[in-house]
């Protein structure tokens, strides 16, 4: 083997084992049979007898997702959920990130490290925060009810507005960090060039900035996109009981209902979906390393 | 930039800042609250550190805590030699075979539901041990592996954004020298980079430390981290408890972040002038 | 402009004789890009002690091929021979070169001495001796008092000299230099080259530098190799390829020239004449060229070769009359750029001395001649 073959061969082969081929067992036992044993699902290929093998393929589980309304629902909620999400974090963070990249350099370290600071903090602490902040007698309520602006506590927790807000909240960081490293590289000269072309600011904005952070606008919203398609613990911690979400409904159907070939087949569902963007995403950060040598 | 664009900018900026920290400044704040109703105020008793002695008192926090420092150390040092590695090669080898696999796995991590990749690596874990054997039941070192099977690739990304940007003629000039390509990384690239990679390792530790997912589908019993026990106690409602632990941990982190940016800000320095 | 007669006497002519071994040879040496040939059939031979300069326009190859002579590129074709051994496939690491590199390329987490002595350690040399020759290197580029600074509190010229002792601790048998003084402003420059031809003396290494300075090449190199899209379309001495060059290319790449298109119309063994449209006149030239009859040719000829005055010059050859149309003004010289009835802009350069009493102004009517000798007739 080369000197090269043997500086990758180690990560290579650890991914392959514990990332790659863990998806072939999940996809396997997508197919098998709920079974009452441990582990409880039947394998998919006996020998019975001597000699003859029976396969047992069954897609019935894969059957049962499509006629059952609720993970088609969860599904279709999820996608919007994570669409609106990442829109909204692109509203709030596209400005931040812009500011940041054109702040002086040493406002411009502090600012960036106040970014990145919540986002070494635990997820999961941040998003208690935020159950202390929203419940009935928490302390947004007292606040409003201090200043007489309401009367009685409004309900904000446990429902789906909590739930954006949770998820705005914690992947912010994901999307303003690529964006302002694509911004930071802009020469602002070419903002100047325009105006001095006879643009107004605003439209030298739209015409020169814009279309340049393509590349980072994309791939922020893909690192909040993606994974907020399959969330598990915001839902479960602010969305209350009803917010359906196709990570919350994997993780209960393997946990709570033991159904592991059912969360097999949930799983490879989502993995299906999820493939086109992470390849886009992939493509996108390629452009973008590409671009930047 | 002129005055109304900027103050439009920094209104932005102040409201986005507001939004990010306000949480994280009242579960501070209200971590000295007396009340066991956390947000609200006992001004006859407050500020107290009461529940700090209570969470240094509680055992099964602290148990939890002491497996997830475990898991976190032997996770950021597997996951920095294992990123290093990947991120070196696609740095500085333009073709191999299996790059493109390579730097697949390698973002697939970044991205992928951690729900997803929990149970693929549960189900390895299961059909490995029903097959050879090993490893036999799940706890600390399934975990270990499945940490590390996603921090290797922030790691793995860190450094090779750190290597873009490294003039390649310092290892040229090592090598033309006489210095052999792993002398020349162990010499020159490795102790360069150094601040890139003790910010992976820390970051590997950090993803550890707060990962929930994972380590629900691949811990055993007996093997609850802090997260996991701090997810059981969430779901019943807040706890003032829960609060001292976020106040330490953000204490706990801006004092590394901080120190560490400051450190690697005046090395960044000093390389830029030699350049 | 270039004092010719600055220029370092060539002491022998190694190159002129077919019984000495070239050290380094280059055997049709090619580098492809894609389908980008960057370095384009090179064969080259250069001799022990030169100092060899590659000049040529940005992107015309340079770097690739002094890469390729350290070992950071492998060769699409060809062999490079150094001392007699065959080096294409050699690693950089157990090649006997060493190379300056352009960014100076000095270790940011190491002192100046343990950057000089990073070479030698690779080679397992003993401690004292690291150490002796490492003082001695240091005292040979003035930089004793240094020892213990790290790069970043250093000056672009100290960091050059490191830079500089870093290669040449070693004693390789060639030297190769990247832009070497690319960094430095331009009194340093002058200063340094002349200590880079000083150093070689001393050490006796042969030198590879690659420039595109001109006045640099002229000053440092032996030999100079004008490259152009990938070949060597020149090697010779700094005055062969100033006086002689082989083609328009050179000729206008190296220094300034007033080149005139003409037809031969006379093609004698002893002179030549040229018919040119451009400068509406004929060329007389007192040496003999192989061209085919009635080719085009081109007659170069240097700026600080042609008379200027007001009053007709004895003699109708090689005269024309024409108006300045502009003066440069450059201290120790002055440049005209004269007009003439063709349409033709001429450039003359006259040194500003006080023996030109009779000045020369815009739109003044004036006679440019040069001698017989002058003119360089090329048929590319
Ligand atoms: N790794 C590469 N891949 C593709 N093309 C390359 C590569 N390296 C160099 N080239 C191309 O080869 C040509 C020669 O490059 P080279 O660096 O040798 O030029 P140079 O003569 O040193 O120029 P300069 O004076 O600007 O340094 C250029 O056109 C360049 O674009
Ligand atoms: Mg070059």
């Amino acid at each position: 083997m080369t000197g090269r073959g043997l500086v990758v061969v180690l990560p290579y082969l650890w991914l392959l084992l514990f990332f790659v081929v863990p998806f072939a067992i999940v996809l396997k036992i997508s197919f098998s049979d709920v079974d009452l044993a441990i582990p409880p699902y039947k394998p998919l290929w006996e020998w019975t007898g001597k000699n003859a093998l029976a396969i047992k393929v069954n897609f019935n589980n894969y059957v049962f997702l499509f006629t059952d309304s609720l993970y088609i629902k969860a599904l279709l909620n999820s996608l919007k959920v994570a669409f609106f999400s990442s829109l909204l974090c692109l509203i709030i963070g596209y400005p931040m990130a812009y500011g940041i990249a054109r702040a002086r350099p040493a406002l411009r370290n502090v600012l960036l490290l106040l970014v990145i600071l919540p986002f070494w903090t635990s997820l999961l602490l941040r998003v208690y925060a935020w159950i202390g902040l929203l419940k009935a007698n928490g302390v947004i309520n007292n606040v409003l009810i201090w200043l007489g602006i309401i009367h009685e506590p409004l309900t904000m927790l446990y429902t789906p507005f909590a739930m954006y807000v949770g998820i705005v909240y914690s992947y912010l960081p994901f999307l303003i960090l690529p964006l302002y490293a694509n911004l930071e590289k802009m020469d602002w000269q070419l903002l100047e060039a325009a105006e001095d072309l006879g643009c107004r600011p605003w439209q030298a904005f739209y015409k020169i900035t814009l279309p340049l952070s393509r590349n980072g606008m994309l791939a922020g919203s893909m690192l909040v996109f993606i994974p907020a398609v399959g969330e598990f613990v915001i839902p479960a911690l602010l969305g209350g009981p009803n917010a359906l979400m196709i990570g919350r409904v994997l993780w209960d159907e393997f946990f709570s209902n033991r159904a592991w070939p059912v969360a097999s087949a949930v799983a490879i569902l989502l993995l299906i979906l999820l493939v086109p963007f992470m390849m886009w995403y992939q493509s996108v950060q390629s452009n973008e390393s590409a671009g930047s040598k | 930039m002129n005055d109304r664009r900027s103050f439009f900018m920094i209104t932005c900026i102040a409201f986005g800042f507001a939004f990010l920290y306000i949480p994280i400044l009242s579960m501070m704040v209200f971590s000295f609250n007396a009340s066991k109703l956390v947000t609200v105020w006992d001004s006859a008793n407050s500020p107290t550190l009461k529940w700090y002695y209570s969470l240094l008192s509680n055992e099964e926090i602290l148990d939890a805590a002491w497996i997830s420092l475990k898991v976190a150390v032997i996770n950021a040092s597997g996951s920095v030699i294992l990123g290093t590695l990947a991120g070196f090669g696609l740095a500085r080898f333009a073709r191999f075979r299996g790059r493109f696999t390579l730097n697949a796995m390698v973002t697939a991590p970044l991205v992928m539901p951690e729900v997803i990749t929990g149970l693929s690596l549960l189900l390895l874990f299961v059909a490995l041990e029903q097959t050879i054997g090993w490893p036999a039941g799940r706890g600390i070192t399934t975990m270990t592996i499945g940490h590390m099977t996603f921090s290797m690739a922030y790691v793995c990304v860190v450094v090779q954004s750190r290597l873009a940007t490294f003039d390649t003629a310092l290892e040229e000039a090592a090598m033309d020298l006489g210095a052999r390509p792993p002398k020349v990384f162990f010499v020159i690239t490795l102790p360069i980079i150094f601040p890139a990679i003790l910010s992976g390792w820390l970051l590997a530790f950090t993803l550890s430390w707060d990962d929930l997912v994972i380590s629900s589908f691949t811990s055993g019993p007996g093997s609850s981290t802090l997260p996991m026990v701090v997810f059981s106690k969430v779901r019943l409602g807040v706890s003032p408890e829960i609060n001292v632990l976020a106040t330490l941990t953000v204490a706990a982190v801006t004092l590394i972040i901080v120190g560490v940016s400051l450190w690697m800000a005046r090395s960044a320095r000093a390389e830029k002038l030699a350049a | 402009m270039i004092d010719v007669k600055a220029i370092p006497a060539v002491k022998a002519s190694p190159w002129n004789d077919p019984n000495v071994r070239p050290y380094v040879r280059l055997e049709r040496l090619t580098k492809s890009f894609g389908d980008f040939k960057a370095v384009d059939d090179i064969s080259l031979n250069i001799y022990k002690g030169e100092i060899f300069c590659l000049l040529g326009a940005s992107g015309c190859g340079k770097t690739t091929l002094l890469r390729m002579l350290g070992g950071f590129e492998t060769p699409t074709s060809g062999r490079i021979f150094i001392d007699g051994d065959d080096m294409t496939g050699v690693p950089p690491y157990e090649r006997p070169v060493n190379m300056m590199f352009q960014s100076y390329a000095l270790f940011p987490h190491m002192n100046v001495e343990e950057n000089v002595a990073f070479g030698l350690k690779q080679d397992r040399v003993a401690k004292h001796e690291i150490a002796e020759r490492v003082a001695t290197m240091l005292e040979l580029v003035k930089l004793g008092g240094f020892a213990k600074r790290k790069p970043h509190q250093l000056s672009g010229g100290q960091r050059q000299r490191v830079a500089l002792a870093r290669s040449l601790v070693k004693r390789p048998k060639l030297l190769l230099l990247d832009e070497p003084l690319g960094a430095l402003d331009k009194k340093l420059r002058e200063h340094t080259q002349f200590e880079l031809i000083s150093l070689q003396d001393k050490l006796g290494v042969t030198f590879v530098v690659v420039t595109h300075d001109q006045e640099e090449a002229m000053t440092l190199a032996s030999r100079i190799g004008v490259m152009d899209h990938g070949e060597i379309v020149q090697a010779g001495t700094p005055t062969e390829i100033y006086e002689f060059p082989s083609s328009k290319f050179v000729a206008d790449f190296v220094g300034s020239v007033n080149i005139f298109e003409g037809k031969l119309t006379e093609d004698e063994p002893q002179y030549v004449r040229i018919a040119s449209e451009e400068l509406g006149a004929t060329i007389y030239v007192s040496h003999g060229i192989s061209a085919a009859p009635d080719a085009t040719v081109w007659a170069a000829v240097r700026p600080e070769k042609i008379y200027m005055s007001t009053e007709p010059p004895d003699g109708t050859d090689n005269t024309v009359r024409g108006a300045v149309q502009d003066i440069a003004y450059l201290g120790d010289l002055s440049i005209y750029l004269v007009k003439l009835p063709t349409g033709k802009i001429v450039r003359v350069t006259r040194p500003n001395t006080s023996r030109h009493a009779e000045a020369i102004t815009w739109d003044q009517q004036v006679y440019l001649s040069w001698d017989a000798s002058s003119p360089v007739v090329v048929t590319r």
